[in-house]
């Protein structure tokens, strides 16, 4: 017998082309996933006179600068007009698969590819963007990579690596009605800390978690970054197979037998070990949300903002009192009785179209009381949630319904915060200014977007279910 | 890429843990390209008050600590995002060394790749050094990758742990693409074996 591994060793063995002697392990990359910033790594191979080595393994996408609204009047920016036009260029240069402005598949490039098929179990998907542990989710070992990373995929189809060590996060029991994927992860990264898995993997495992739908546990993979680690993943079930099958890049006939055998054997084995282990109980998680300028910065809505002298570290106390003054709270103040200017829902942690539907339960029949905007994950989610009719419950709620896109996660697109303003998000950071410049983001679930979008401050989604 | 083997340099403290690459490099600026240089960006929003001019209170805009190379951070420095555009600002504003008890792994990888020095060290030692830099100030630090030891004033050298690949890149300046293109031969083998085992990976979708 051999021994037992886990789904990450498993992988990494898989894709091993060399190891030299002092750690470092060639790796070979079977999917390479880039967005405009990437133009760095085109220029870069151009300087070298290198090729793109595999085409057909690298997809680019227009995601981060593109407008999500008013497309039919082309982009105003000059500046981001470029960069959308440049990922465009060098798509077409390089016969790189692109979901461009225009295609209905358009869209963040951590829901396109899981959409597409394109992310499957067992392999390595290296993204140009930090949250490409999103395809953890399908079983797959996602990992964000900067531009002279990528700038090496493109030229060689590797990388090199040291192991890293894996941690396995177990989520006992279940899932309380009114807490969402979001609110597990937000929790974990509370828990363990905005720097808890640097180093590691992590896996995520335990019942609770067999429970979320794929797409859930994309919305937990996605914020593993935000606990420092390497990457997130969920070893592959039948939701897993379910999921991708039929999907356009999804192995077919004789093909999809072979690759069903390969993605069930490299489910990590029973009695596999990891370096590190946290377990953790859904039946005591309650929908979170930040209160500060670090995803670890989180608390159960019902709690109250910390107080900093109650701290005993003196540099924690700095740092909250710091994150304080940046969110302009009062220590003590409870969080369900924060005012918001505005509702961001979107982004690849929460722009789906499960997202989209928790939203639509909560809002239906009701009016937002502040400025609420909803921007899908891709093209192909909207129009999903088109078909479903749930675009018509948003705008008769008086939310504004756009094209996909990143959007206000980021706001690199022109969708901004302005200084002061205080945002619901269900995106994954909430550091200074990367809404907008002096801008103010609690994170938190859509259905908790949408409950605050209604009450016009934060507010526990649970109670507002009571209200009826 | 320029060789790093030693650096002889003033240390400015950074004692904030977590710092994130949209502080280090605020999002908007990412659109530039590289030729523009990016020393003005780098931690622009902290460094620069809404009306442009300096912020005399942050670190950076100290007399003390102008001509700084060497910035002494706290643990998770360079979390986040992984626009490597931070690694460009930090370098570009004259960065040659970090030290910190521990940075975000892109980041890290990032850094490596463009001539900027990780250093890893317990966090009792990096406060250590910290309070050097900031009450001698402005104190001069060594850095010397060949030794891999830290050297600051008033107390004993510190040596370092470094990755044997990262050092061979830094020390000889090394692009790890040409390094990886000499064992081009058995890739070849790899892939050929990969693709027959996985060939639905590399159809185009229907
Ligand atoms: S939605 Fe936000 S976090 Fe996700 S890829 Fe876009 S910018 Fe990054």
């Amino acid at each position: 017998m051999p021994a037992p591994r886990t789904i990450f060793d498993k992988i990494w063995d898989r894709h091993l082309i060399e190891a030299r002697q002092d750690g470092n392990d060639l790796l070979y990359i079977d999917r390479l996933l880039v967005q405009e910033n990437v133009f760095h790594a085109f220029d870069n191979l151009r300087r070298s006179g290198r090729r793109v080595r595999c085409p057909e393994q690298i997809f680019a996408f227009t995601d981060h600068y593109v407008p999500t609204r008013d497309r039919d009047a082309g982009i105003a920016d000059p500046e981001i007009r470029n960069m959308v036009e440049t990922m465009q260029r060098n798509a077409t240069e390089h016969g790189i698969a692109l979901f461009g402005l225009g295609d209905v598949r358009q869209g963040i490039l951590h829901v396109v590819p899981p959409e597409q098929g394109i992310t499957q179990p067992g392999l390595i998907v290296a993204g140009a963007d930090s949250h490409s542990s999103t395809h953890g989710a399908l079983g797959a070992f996602g990992f964000g990579v900067g531009v002279s990373e990528a700038t090496h995929i493109l030229a060689t189809q590797t990388l090199w690596r040291r192991r890293p060590r894996t941690m396995r996060i177990e989520v006992s029991g279940r899932i309380p009605l009114g807490v969402a994927a979001k609110d597990i992860v937000l929790h974990i990264v509370g828990r363990i800390g905005a720097d808890g898995g640097v180093g590691h993997v992590i896996e995520y495992t335990g019942p609770a978690i067999r429970s979320l739908s794929v797409e859930g546990r994309m919305t937990v993979c996605n914020m593993s970054i935000e606990a420092g680690a390497r990457a997130g993943l969920v070893s592959p079930d039948d939701a897993t197979v379910d999921y991708i099958e039929g999907r356009p890049y999804a192995p077919r006939g004789e093909d999809w037998d072979r690759a069903v055998a390969w993605w069930r054997g490299v489910a990590t084995d029973e009695d596999a070990e990891f370096d590190r282990e946290v377990a953790l109980d859904a039946d005591r998680i309650a929908p979170m949300v930040t209160w500060g300028t670090s995803p670890e910065d989180v608390l159960p809505i019902t709690g109250a903002v910390p107080d900093p002298a109650r701290e005993a570290d003196p540099e924690r106390r700095d740092r909250i009192a710091r994150a304080l003054a940046y969110m302009d709270l009062v220590p003590g103040t409870p969080l369900a009785q924060i005012a918001l200017d505005r509702v961001f829902i979107g982004s690849c942690t929460n722009g789906r179209i499960e997202d989209l539907r928790a939203v639509a339960q909560v809002v239906e029949g009701r009016r937002a009381a502040i400025p609420s905007t909803i921007v899908p994950g891709s093209g192909l989610v909207k129009l999903q949630a088109e078909r479903e009719g749930l675009d018509r419950i948003f705008r008769d709620a008086g939310f504004e319904w756009r094209d996909a896109g990143c959007s206000m996660c980021v706001a690199t697109n022109g969708d901004m915060l302005q200084p002061g303003e205080r945002c619901a998000s269900t995106s994954n950071r909430n550091f200074e200014g990367r809404q907008g410049r002096g801008g103010r983001s609690h994170l938190v679930s859509p259905a908790m977007a949408a409950a605050a979008a209604i009450a016009g401050r934060l507010t526990d989604v649970r109670a507002l279910d009571r209200q009826g | 890429m320029e060789p790093f083997t030693r650096l002889t340099a003033v240390a400015v403290p950074f004692g904030q843990s977590n710092v994130n690459t949209d502080t280090i490099l605020p999002a908007r600026f990412m659109r530039r390209p590289r030729d523009e240089r990016y020393p003005d960006y780098l931690f622009h929003d902290r460094r620069f008050l809404p009306d442009g001019s300096e912020n005399p209170d942050f670190v950076l805009n100290r007399r003390v600590y102008r001509g700084a190379r060497i910035l002494i951070g706290d643990t998770n420095f360079g979390c986040g995002s992984s626009r490597e555009t931070a690694v460009y600002a930090l370098r570009d504003y004259g960065f040659h060394a970090l030290i910190a008890p521990s940075f975000g792994d892109i980041f890290a990888a990032n850094c490596i790749r463009n001539g900027l020095l990780p250093v890893r060290l317990e966090g009792d030692v990096v406060a250590g050094l910290r309070d050097i830099a900031a009450s001698a100030a402005p104190a001069e630090m060594t850095v010397d990758l060949e030794a891999q030891r830290v050297l600051a004033p008033g107390r004993a050298a510190v040596g370092f742990d470094i990755d044997p690949f990262d050092k061979e890149c830094l020390l000889g300046g090394l692009d790890d693409i040409d390094v990886t293109l000499r064992g081009e031969a058995a890739v070849a083998r790899f892939e050929a074996g990969y693709r027959r085992e996985f060939a639905w990976l590399y159809r185009r979708s229907r």
